[in-house]
């Protein structure tokens, strides 16, 4: 069934532990013995690199992994502890060549300087494939792992009924709102300090004496309500310029975010008008912050258990779903079926003006291997995927140029 | 205690030889303008500088840490190599395209918080399969402060006390998880063993937090512990719990001075001479013969102090604005600024001239006796190097610089980014191969069976010897 509009669609796959469903790592090929190992996170990207996906992302948290938003569970039956994303990010680029990363960090807690240094260094070592995911931190748990500030926390009653996700009022209570804006004054001094050496600042010249031209270092002097950095940043600028920024969002405040700061928004619409809605939104909060002219991929975020026959796909997150003694919820949609219907559902919701799919594969490697061999290979069929890696940067491959520095004058 | 222990002098075996290589830092020690000179930040460089010294079997890569870029007379300093990267990112890349090489990152306790920088270690050393140190320095200036959430807030004074607690805090969360915690039993559904795996509590002046680590133990345990302060208060906290010291005495003299001063303090925290381990800071020449390597050594000085480098320095003491002055002229005649030190900001340097008035009138005299302008001064005065000779000179030196307690090896810092350690590589390393004072091969994974030190133990017993598996590393008494 041919469609109208063939647009090539963006594609990304969300890494965590075992995968995204609680009991995945019990799966027969789960290996989750291995899962503080270089060796796992390096087969996983490197998988998804065989399918030429444009790029992974890596969850974080400063909190052990919890089923329940107000603190944590203390669990022992699924997936707990974690390693810290960047690094993990840092230890694959080396062994990939062409695929982007995209690992998350909490910017509540971290300071803007390591963070941004830390990201053009993941470009460097990726020579242009870096981006970062940023994340707010609500946690009272998280706060208290670091004694600086406290936050009110959610509370239980704050949230919806309804598992998986917290009620849009929680999101729009003030706190909240100042934590985001908080993120965004993070975003401005990651990219002013990415800015802040001119790309031709070293220029090693010889006769002088002079190693830089330090008029083309530039001190970023941002002061906002929560804090202020000088700069310039002791990272030279990164390959792209400025890395990509990405954040996940569920509501007003959050897509506010995305409008403002972003390059990617992560985005869970239950359906392509569900998306429209958001993505109306999303759109307006980017004009008022005066980036209309600017692309701001926004990509639909699913859980996926894909198999060949949807019903063996149904039943795999049955089996799933009693071994883990709840049925599944997400903040995602919950697609079960197989890789052409997920194919159908992803070209509707890509003509509703999404640009991309970050998939989160349910059970790993198993969900991810379907993707790759068998998602990719059908949307390949329908023209709407890429047969090779057209560009060496992750900027590159998600069409996007490479900006000018905000400090040189032309 | 541990004295009765000690086997006669003419019994001792011969101590093994640690060598590890600084990747070349952003002062004048490192010759930028030289033809084979590469870049400071292209992930290439450390590559290749990785692999000589895994090749070389070297125990371990280091790197230091500056987060500010260095000002003199209010300006960014241009002279030097200015930029890096970020240590966690470039040492965890690192892991990925070496074996057996220790990681060891300087990362300082005033600009971080423990459970941020416990998360990365303990990453690093999973990532790296054991093989992650940190160097715990001490920051202190507002001015590196202006790039912080916390800015500039800290006493010099409590830099210790903050230190000290930031890595009794680490280690804490590195202990909050004992390493039997992850069953992973797919059959049984557990995965973990213990519900409070990581919980921890620590309630002191500096950090006041509470819960529960998210990062399993890692194959070392915890990192090798660096500490590189000079200070009283230095010394002390690298006797009380420092797998090793990355220190700036390289002459046989001062090297067995400090050697001396820092194990003596072992005995009082119930440590013996070889839980520490002395690793001064070195530079070399090397050339075919004496001679030549002599000869290189004074080219290789005048690279590294130009004319303008040759003021600057003078700046570091005289504390003014000297740009005034002709480099191949004679030294200043006024004296140095006895106020706060004004000119130089973001680098240690300016700490070491205690004594001003006193250094400048020194180098009055020196330059007048030899008639040395002041760029001959720096050129002889500063920047000598360690170990300058043929081969075979430099490795009898570093042989019994070792043997004699002047340290138990070098952290050695070529002037050339990013090939000047192969040289050495290929030709002091098989020499000290050949008397059988430094290793072959690697004998076991981690940095820890590198560097001779145990595998710490989560469960803190204090009787070692009753834990029936002790790693094959732990030293024997
Ligand atoms: C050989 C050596 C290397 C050092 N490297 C660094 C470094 O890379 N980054 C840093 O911030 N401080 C570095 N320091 C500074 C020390 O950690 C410490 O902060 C400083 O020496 C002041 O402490 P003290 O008064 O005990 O000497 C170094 C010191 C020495 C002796």
């Amino acid at each position: 069934m041919p469609r109208a509009s063939h647009a090539p669609l963006h594609l990304a796959v969300a890494l965590d532990g075992a995968g995204w469903h609680p009991a995945a790592w019990r799966e027969p090929d789960a290996r989750p013995g291995e899962l503080f190992t270089a060796r796992y996170w390096t087969g996983l990207v490197t998988e998804a690199e065989r399918g030429l996906l444009d790029f992974v992302t890596i969850d974080d948290s400063l909190s052990l992994q919890t089923s329940r938003y107000v603190g944590p569970d203390e669990r022992t039956d699924q997936v707990r502890g974690r390693l810290d994303a960047v690094l993990i990010a840092a230890r694959v680029a080396p062994l990939t060549r062409d695929i982007g990363v995209i690992p998350t960090a909490v910017v509540t807690h971290t300071e803007p300087f390591h963070l941004s240094k830390a990201i053009a260094t993941l470009d460097h070592v990726s020579t242009g494939r870096a981006g970062i995911q940023v994340r707010v931190s609500g946690r009272a748990d998280e706060a208290a792992h670091f004694g600086r500030r406290t936050v009110p926390g959610l509370r239980v009653e704050d949230l919806a009924t309804a598992a998986g996700q917290p009620a849009r009022s929680t999101a729009e209570q003030p706190w909240v709102k100042e934590l985001f804006d908080e993120a965004a004054d993070y975003v401005e001094v990651l990219r002013r300090l990415w800015d802040s050496w001119e790309d031709d600042a070293e220029i090693r010249d010889v006769a002088t004496g002079r190693f830089i031209d330090r008029d083309k270092l530039h001190y970023i002097d941002f002061e906002g309500a929560h804090f202020s950095v000088k700069g310039p940043s002791i990272t030279p600028r990164p390959p792209q310029g400025q890395p990509l920024v990405a954040a996940l969002a569920h509501a007003t405040v959050p897509y506010e975010l995305v409008g403002r700061s972003a390059d990617i928004g992560f985005v869970t619409p239950g359906g392509a008008d569900d998306a429209r809605a958001v993505l109306a939104e999303i759109r307006t909060a980017q004009a008022s912050a005066g980036r209309a002219d600017e692309t701001v991929h926004v990509f639909g975020d699913l859980v996926v258990f894909l198999d060949d026959d949807p019903v063996a796909a149904a039943d795999r997150k049955a089996r799933l779903d009693e071994r883990a003694g709840a049925e599944f919820s997400s903040d995602a949609h919950v697609f079960t079926g197989s890789p052409a219907q997920l194919a159908d559902l992803l070209e509707e919701w890509r003509d509703a003006g999404l640009t991309g799919f970050r998939l989160r594969p349910a059970a790993l490697p198993y969900d991810l291997e379907q993707i790759t061999r068998h998602l990719v290979p059908e949307l390949r069929r329908r023209g709407v995927f890429r047969t090779a890696y057209e560009a060496s940067t992750l900027r590159g491959l998600l069409g996007l140029p490479r900006p000018a520095n905000r400090y040189a004058v032309a | 205690m541990s004295t009765s222990a000690t086997p006669p002098k003419s019994a001792t075996p011969r101590k093994q030889i640690h060598l590890a290589a600084h990747f070349p830092g952003v002062n004048n020690t490192t010759v930028w303008s030289d033809p084979e000179a590469g870049s400071h930040v292209e992930f290439s460089s450390f590559v290749h500088f990785a692999r000589t010294a895994e090749r070389a079997k070297f125990d371990f890569l280091f790197l230091a840490e500056g987060l500010r870029l260095r000002e003199q007379g209010g300006r960014i300093y241009d002279l030097d190599v200015v930029g890096r990267p970020d240590t966690f990112t470039v040492l965890t890349a690192l892991a990925a395209v070496t074996e057996r090489l220790g990681l060891t990152g300087t990362i300082n306790s005033t600009f971080n918080e423990p459970y941020e920088v416990a998360r990365q270690f303990a990453s690093l050393d999973h990532l790296s399969d054991g093989r992650a140190a940190w160097n715990v320095v001490t920051s202190w200036d507002a001015f590196t402060g202006e790039n912080f959430r916390r800015g500039g807030f800290l006493p010099q004074n409590e830099r210790y006390s903050r230190a000290k607690e930031f890595l009794a805090t680490a280690i804490e969360l590195f202990d909050s998880w004992q390493g039997d915690e992850i069953a992973a039993d797919k059959e049984s559904g557990t995965f973990l063993r213990d519900a409070r795996a990581g919980a921890f509590v620590h309630k002191g002046p500096h950090f006041d937090i509470a819960g529960q680590f998210n990062v399993p133990r890692s194959p070392q345990g915890r990192p090798v512990i660096f500490q590189a302060g000079d200070s009283e208060e230095g010394r002390e906290f690298a006797a009380a719990g420092a797998d090793a010291i990355f220190s700036r005495y390289s002459t046989l003299k001062e090297g067995q001075a400090f050697y001396t001063d820092v194990k003596r303090r072992l005995a009082r925290y119930g440590r013996t001479h070889d839980q520490l381990l002395i690793l001064p800071a070195a530079t070399f020449v090397l050339g075919d013969t004496d001679a030549e390597a002599r000869e290189l050594a004074r080219e290789v000085r005048r690279q590294q102090v130009s004319g303008a480098t040759a003021i600057k320095h003078l700046e570091f003491v005289w504390n003014r604005d000297l740009s005034a002055y002709d480099p191949e002229g004679p030294l200043p005649d006024i004296d140095p600024d006895l106020g706060e030190h004004t000119i130089a900001r973001g680098r240690a340097q300016v700490r070491m001239y205690r004594d001003p008035l006193a250094t400048a009138r020194e180098w009055r005299e020196l330059a007048a006796a030899n008639k040395w302008s002041i760029r001959d001064l720096v050129v002889e005065t500063g920047n000598r190097q360690s170990f300058v000779g043929s081969p075979a000179t430099v490795a009898e030196t570093i042989n019994s610089f070792v043997q004699t307690d002047a340290a138990d090896g070098f952290i050695l810092v070529p002037h050339i980014t990013p090939g000047g350690l192969d040289v050495f590589a290929d030709t002091v390393v098989p020499l000290l191969q050949e008397r059988g004072v430094f290793r072959t091969e690697y004998e076991g994974t981690t940095l820890r069976d590198h560097l001779g030190l145990a595998h710490p133990d989560a469960h803190s017993d204090t009787d070692a010897h009753s834990d029936a598996d002790a790693p094959a590393g732990r030293v024997a008494s």
